[in-house]
């Protein structure tokens, strides 16, 4: 009798033992990325976990790339085999609640669970450095005296980030936005030779990447979608400022499976409580140009179902819903 | 400046660089030999391993394992007619045949001598010419891309025998046919017939699999196994230092055509958005349409030319592409995009300040990108011998090998197996083509072109307000639609010419 006892005590010690190792998955984090290796998604998903792991809060980090329908097939791989996910997280971006308003693929955010945003990317206008647009008002000027003389270049394609913080810009500038002229271009270094090469007027693009174009001195910052001026960045003026009520957050965050336990989510939302105290993460995001945005659990799924109803307006203006 | 190339110097000679850059180019190779791992990826398997080392040597490790991965894509092109990067589409069309010839040792040297004859002659265009490209190649706007990509169709006239223009033509337009499958920009679908999986479109790794390797492997086995297929695979694979060396005439055959698309290659490769491969088909077209009517024959067969023109144009254009990179910070390819990452994880920001605010670093990318160059030569023509026994493999392991890495190439890029099936269907359709005698060389040829091609056209339409008038109103598409337009005509006119003349 007490043998078997003994056994089973063994037993439940060493199940509630892997239980725990799975449940509370602080030594091991597996990375889902939706897209290919050094587009944006991949830098912060590593970025993150090599914080995480170099800083020895995590045994290893992980890392898988599956690109595919813009996301889709990560997001449906995720839910599929979401009780085999224990350790998952997937890192996503606006670009998520945009496809699924778009109907690009039939999920949206309530299909997840959403952890935790870290970073945000916000809007930039940026403009070639002999360009006669000096502030945002020189923008609404020209688009008014003639709309076909301001051609947007962005570094994707219609109904994108890039397309609808352009959109919105407009759209609060109180213009007439459905004859935007936004040229697509295959990726931001492209959208950016539109710019240099003369053929665009105004490139959309997010902050970091147009930091690093400014930097080079060919380019300048018109403005930017924040909602006041970043400590990073003192000299680039919001469009807030210039009395254009346009604020709008890329943010880059992490999603588990669907139907993770409270207690899961609450070890991953401390998991990245303790990423952002790192000086490693705060050194790599400000050398990335990425700006600070913790939201977590609730507050973050409450920010993206606030930022689905303004980016489904925003689309409709655009005459890019319901096709 | 030439203190500059001298830091530059002092810093890539200190063995642990030197280490670098071999075990850089090793580790290349062997990475892009594989189907589906080009120079992209295998850039992006190395930049974690470069995190820990200082940025000059982490450089030159990047660019040992880059120039590697390029030759890597080229042997396996002209071993097994696998040809895993676009880049390497071109080399395949003279390649493989000359070493189905018996001749893969001097074939893969060809590729190793042009490789490093392109790169070579492209860094000294870089140091000459760096300030006033960067200003050139930002009056390319997208209707002159549009106009070039149009240019480089052309080239499909290089690709086709004799009396097999019209098939080239037609296979040139099926190839722009499939670079249409998928979601297009505006988010319609497009050939895809409501399959999901169809909505990506066509990857060029799986269309080239499945044309070249696929094709290939089935088609041997539809061929069967003869004794003398044994004998001649041994024969083959009969490689050893003495057939490395080319003859003087060789050389002399094919130093001009290499001076020219090494010229060709770099200025193309300058444009942000051109690129390695549209420069390796131009490279092609052109050495086809300036050989003699001898040389001409040979095209498509194992023609040295035809093999070393593809190959340096492919090198230089890598080397041209570093000139938006450092420059303006614009990365023009996949490449350099990788590039322009592991720049900035070192916190070194490309742009025209750099050469100013950080000359050690700027002269340590170029010395280092040569430095890869040079080591790949010394390193991989004493491989060749070895690389070569590939092909004495027999038959009936050959096949199943070649089958497996280019099916395993494609999944493994995309860990989805509804592509196997697509790869079949696509392989077996390129099969039927084969043996109906249709080239398949075209029909990629219109696929890679066609997506910038409509890409070009659509961004020039949208900024034109849907008006054609870009393609006279603007002086350098203009000048590039006539000569387009001369080169189409030429071969009409010089027919009519000739019967005029043969009637008097």
């Amino acid at each position: 009798m007490i043998r078997v006892k003994r056994s089973h005590l063994v037993c439940i010690a060493l199940l509630s033992l892997s239980v725990c190792g799975i449940a509370y998955g602080k030594d091991r984090v597996h990375f889902l990325i939706p897209g290919g290796a050094g587009g944006g998604w991949d830098m912060t998903a590593r970025a993150v976990g090599e914080s995480l792991s170099r800083s020895g809060i995590i045994e290893t980090a992980s890392y898988e790339n599956l690109s595919g329908g813009g996301g889709s097939r990560a997001i449906a791989h995720l839910i599929e085999t979401a009780p085999r996910q224990t350790n998952t997280l997937m890192v996503n971006s606006s670009s998520f609640i945009l496809r699924s308003l778009l109907n690009k693929f039939p999920y949206s955010h309530r299909d997840l669970t959403p952890i935790a945003s870290v970073i945000a990317d916000y809007g930039a206008f940026v403009v070639r450095i002999d360009s006669p647009y000096v502030v945002w008002q020189d923008v609404i000027d020209d688009y008014l005296k003639d709309y076909r003389r301001v051609n947007i270049a962005g570094g994707s394609s219609r109904g994108s980030t890039d397309h609808v913080v352009a959109a919105l810009a407009f759209s609060k500038s109180n213009l007439d936005i459905s004859r935007l002229k936004y040229i697509p271009y295959n990726a931001g270094g492209q959208a950016m030779v539109g710019l240099l090469s003369g053929e665009c007027q105004l490139l959309s693009t997010g902050l970091s990447e147009a930091v690093a174009l400014a930097e080079q001195g060919e380019v300048r910052i018109l403005a930017i979608t924040a909602p006041k001026r970043l400590p990073l960045f003192p000299n680039v003026p919001t469009l807030k400022e210039q009395n254009v009520d346009a604020v709008f957050a890329n943010w880059r965050g992490f999603f588990a499976p669907p139907g993770v336990s409270q207690k899961n989510v609450k070890d991953y939302g401390q998991l990245i409580e303790e990423l952002l105290a790192l000086e490693r993460w705060q050194q790599l995001r400000a050398d990335r140009g990425w700006s600070h945005l913790y939201l977590s659990g609730n507050n973050f799924n409450d920010f993206l179902s606030e930022q689905e109803v303004e980016l489904s307006i925003l689309l409709d203006e655009l005459g890019l819903l319901n096709k | 400046m030439i203190d500059g190339i001298l830091i530059g110097l002092q810093t890539a000679f200190t063995p642990i660089n030197l280490l670098m850059v071999l075990a850089g180019c090793f580790a290349g190779t062997f990475i892009g030999m594989l189907p589906g791992l080009g120079p992209v990826s295998a850039i992006a398997l190395m930049i974690p391993v470069t995190y820990g080392l200082d940025p000059a040597s982490g450089l030159i490790l990047i660019s040992g394992v880059y120039y590697g991965a390029v030759f890597g894509g080229s042997t396996s092109a002209i071993l097994i007619n696998a040809p895993g990067v676009s880049g390497a589409v071109a080399t395949a069309f003279d390649g493989y045949p000359m070493a189905q010839s018996g001749n893969a040792g001097k074939a893969l040297a060809i590729a190793a001598y042009s490789s490093f004859a392109g790169g070579t002659i492209g860094a000294i265009l870089l140091l000459l010419c760096v300030p006033f490209l960067a200003s050139v190649s930002l009056s390319f706007q997208s209707s002159e891309y549009f106009a070039l990509m149009v240019f480089g169709c052309t080239a499909v006239a290089a690709f086709s025998g004799k009396g097999q223009v019209l098939k080239a033509v037609l296979m040139t337009l099926v190839g722009l046919m499939l670079a249409t499958v998928g979601e297009d920009p505006s988010g319609a679908q497009r050939l895809t017939f409501g399959n999901p999986e169809l909505s990506d479109g066509i990857s060029f790794l799986l269309l080239s699999m499945a044309t070249f390797a696929l094709a290939e492997a089935l088609s041997m086995v539809l061929k069967g196994r003869s004794k003398s297929n044994d004998s001649e695979s041994e024969e083959m694979a009969n490689v050893n230092f003495k057939s490395l060396k080319l003859s003087r005439d060789e050389i002399k055959e094919i130093a001009m055509p290499v001076g020219r698309s090494s010229v060709l290659g770099f200025l193309v490769g300058v444009l942000p958005g051109a690129g390695a491969t549209i420069a390796s088909f131009l490279g092609y077209g052109m050495e086809r349409n300036l050989a003699s009517q001898e040389q001409k024959k040979r095209f498509g067969k194992g023609s040295p030319i035809g093999l070393a023109a593809p190959e340096t144009a492919n090198n230089a254009a890598s080397t041209g592409s570093f000139v938006p990179l450092l420059t303006l910070g614009i990365p023009g390819s996949a490449t350099t995009a990788i590039m322009l990452g592991a720049l900035l994880s070192y916190g070194v920001q490309p742009g025209p300040r750099l050469f100013i605010d950080n000359p050690a670093v700027f002269w340590s990318v170029i010395v280092s990108m040569y430095l890869g160059n040079i080591v790949l030569l010394i390193l991989n023509l004493p491989l060749i011998p070895y690389i070569a026994k590939i092909l004495q493999v027999p038959r009936q392991f050959l096949t199943p090998i070649i089958l497996f890495l280019s099916l395993m190439g494609v999944y493994l890029v995309s860990f989805n197996s509804a592509e196997l099936s697509i790869m079949l269907v696509i392989g077996v359709i390129a099969l039927v083509f084969r043996i109906l005698d249709y080239p398949l060389a075209p029909m990629l040829l219109g696929f890679i072109l066609g997506g910038m091609l409509e890409d070009n056209l659509r961004r020039a339409l949208l900024i034109w307000d849907g008006s054609y008038d870009f393609l006279w109103q603007r002086p350098i598409t203009a000048t590039i639609v006539m000569v387009t337009v001369i080169v189409l005509l030429t071969p009409v006119f010089s027919e009519i010419f000739k019967r005029a003349s043969g009637k008097r």
